[in-house]
């Protein structure tokens, strides 16, 4: 099992028919089933929403506002989830019900090595030399 | 709880991780429920403000639940969200001091560390969606005006549902909600729950609307079910509120309700499996619910009390006597027809007298229907209903008269909007056909 993280952009509803209470009802319960199906599977780790706005922290301590990237490519909140591997975790990214409003899902897998993972590197180079 | 008018085991998502289930339009009621209680706030002359608060509020509640599924309590969410994007607004445009009272209002509710549920008591929300009631339910509306403001103030719905739901231009709707919001933020006491006489005044109003609501999504021709579902289920929740208060609770507003669930019971039973349209006559009994006939009755109970008799005391009484006749045939035809003759005195109306007229020739036979549509003068100004033509259409058919039943089933369907109401009248042009196919 590898970790994978879920990044989501955009996918926002904007204008008011966009965003009548009983759309966003329905687009709610859709993500509700998604979530719901992740968790079935066991695969559902931990998902947080980012707020939309934040800091830039650079070298010397300088704090900035921006420049901010526009609404759609902002990182709007995440999901890390467990499966074996990069296609797996795509195909579950598939389903997820941000497309219908125009958003992306970046799949990244998290580089987390386990010190067993380490150890046996280290034997198998030790039996190499 | 506002009975459930959906139709066998509620179909509910499952649900995130550790999170509670949204319930069924969650996000248009706490809307309405949001923007009655704002309105409070911010005065019936800034309705619009109330409204976008609520709606970012909404979209916020959206956003930050996708990932990880709503919080145990999604009202008390919103309702938070809400008022500090309500004292944000007010606290902005306080420096025209325009606010200043209830920017004062709403800081001393947080100053003194008031948990946000003593903010917005149960009854607080209760009193904003009853005064909300009252004036968008305002006589000085006309009735599409009225029942299109109840639909987005009340209900929640967007420009475009409404449209889609009463079949009007979206163009239409934004004219008729832009012109009632003018003049109701023109009338100093819109927003107060009357007493005393102009109580009994206005509720009369506030149950037409309901009635108009309900039989918008009961009767009217819309081809999709689900948004005439929809509409009942609006004016059945509306309606409940005020039964639930203890001045609106008047036998009116009982025999209001009960005539909405006996309807609603039967709701189902109207159409088969194909969407198509089955009389009364037709339908399974076994498939009308049982639980809320029940109700319907014992608020049918409850509303003769006092001397008032309104028609929705005698509709809600001939649905009752439907609902408990065992079978079609086993109809107490008489009892219904004395309720229609006393509605009609109270309440004349064409469709009241060709539902009369329907009930004659259940008793007397066919040709006795037919005289009956025939001397009802208030019928005489009814050529454009459908259901007219298809009465006579049924009664001359019942009567051997095929070439006019054909003529009336024909004028019937080229009048009628709705699929199913035209594929049923197309059958019955085949009917008439048939006696004429054995006598050739």
């Amino acid at each position: 099992m590898a970790g994978f993280l879920f990044l989501f952009r955009g996918g926002l509803m904007h204008n008011e028919e966009e965003g009548s209470p009983e759309a966003m009802q329905q687009h709610m319960v859709k993500w509700q089933h998604w979530i719901a199906d992740m968790t079935r599977k066991e695969i559902y780790v931990a998902g947080e929403p980012l707020h939309d706005t934040g800091k830039f922290v650079s070298s010397g301590g300088v704090v900035s506002d921006g420049p901010f990237p526009e609404a759609k490519e902002m990182v709007a909140g995440y999901i890390a989830i467990n499966v074996a591997t990069m296609d797996e975790a795509t195909e579950v990214a598939k389903d997820c019900p941000i497309y219908e409003y125009d958003g992306v899902v970046e799949v990244r897998e998290i580089l987390a090595e386990t010190s067993e993972a380490v150890e046996q590197a280290v034997e198998q180079e030790l039996a190499v030399s | 709880m506002t009975p459930d008018l959906q139709a066998g085991p509620a179909t509910k998502s499952p649900g995130g991780t550790a999170t509670d289930q949204l319930v069924d339009h969650f996000f248009r009621h706490e809307s309405a429920k949001l923007v009655a209680l704002l309105t409070r706030v911010f005065g019936l002359h800034h309705l619009d403000l109330a409204e976008d608060v609520v709606q970012s509020a909404m979209l916020q509640a959206l956003e930050t639940w996708k990932f990880k599924g709503p919080p145990k309590d999604p009202a008390a969410w919103v309702y938070r969200v809400a008022r500090n994007r309500a004292l944000d607004v007010l606290r902005r445009r306080s420096t025209a001091d325009k606010y200043a009272p209830d920017v004062a209002w709403l800081e001393a509710a947080r100053g003194q560390g008031q948990p946000l549920d003593e903010l917005v008591l149960d009854t607080e929300v209760h009193d904003s969606q009853l005064r909300m009631i009252f004036a968008c339910c305002d006589r000085e509306l006309p009735p599409a005006s009225q029942i299109a403001l109840a639909l987005k103030i009340l209900c929640g719905f967007s420009v475009a549902e409404i449209a889609r739901a009463l079949l009007v231009s979206e163009s239409s709707v934004k004219k008729r909600l832009y012109r009632a919001k003018q003049q109701l933020t023109a009338r100093p006491n819109a927003f107060d729950v009357p007493d005393g006489d102009a109580l009994a005044d206005r509720l009369d109003s506030v149950h037409n609307v309901l009635y108009l609501l309900f039989n918008e999504g009961y009767n009217s021709q819309h081809p999709d079910e689900l948004i005439r579902r929809d509409l009942c289920e609006e004016a059945v929740r509306l309606c409940h509120q005020l039964s639930e208060h203890a001045v609106c609770c008047s036998p009116a507003t009982r025999a209001l309700m009960a005539l909405m669930l006996l309807h609603a019971a039967r709701f189902d039973a109207r159409l088969d499996s194909d969407g198509g349209i089955l009389l009364l006559e037709d339908q399974d009994r076994a498939r009308w619910q049982r639980p809320l006939i029940a109700k319907g009755l014992a608020y049918l109970d409850a509303s003769a009390e006092g001397d008032t008799l309104t028609h929705y005391h005698l509709e809600a009484g001939i649905a009752a006597q439907h609902c408990l006749a065992p079978s079609f045939d086993r109809t107490d035809w008489p009892a219904i027809l004395g309720l229609y003759d006393q509605l009609l005195r109270i309440h004349p109306s064409p469709v009241g007298e060709l539902n009369r007229a329907i009930v004659v020739a259940q008793i007397d036979g066919p040709q006795a229907g037919i005289e009956a549509i025939e001397n009802a003068a208030s019928l005489r100004h009814l050529g454009h209903y459908h259901l007219l033509d298809a009465t006579l259409g049924e009664l001359h058919l019942r009567s051997g008269n095929c070439d006019r039943a054909r003529a009336y089933f024909e004028s019937a369907s080229s009048k009628t909007r709705s699929l199913s109401e035209r594929r049923l009248l197309v059958r019955k042009v085949h009917a008439c056909n048939v006696p004429a196919i054995l006598a050739g």
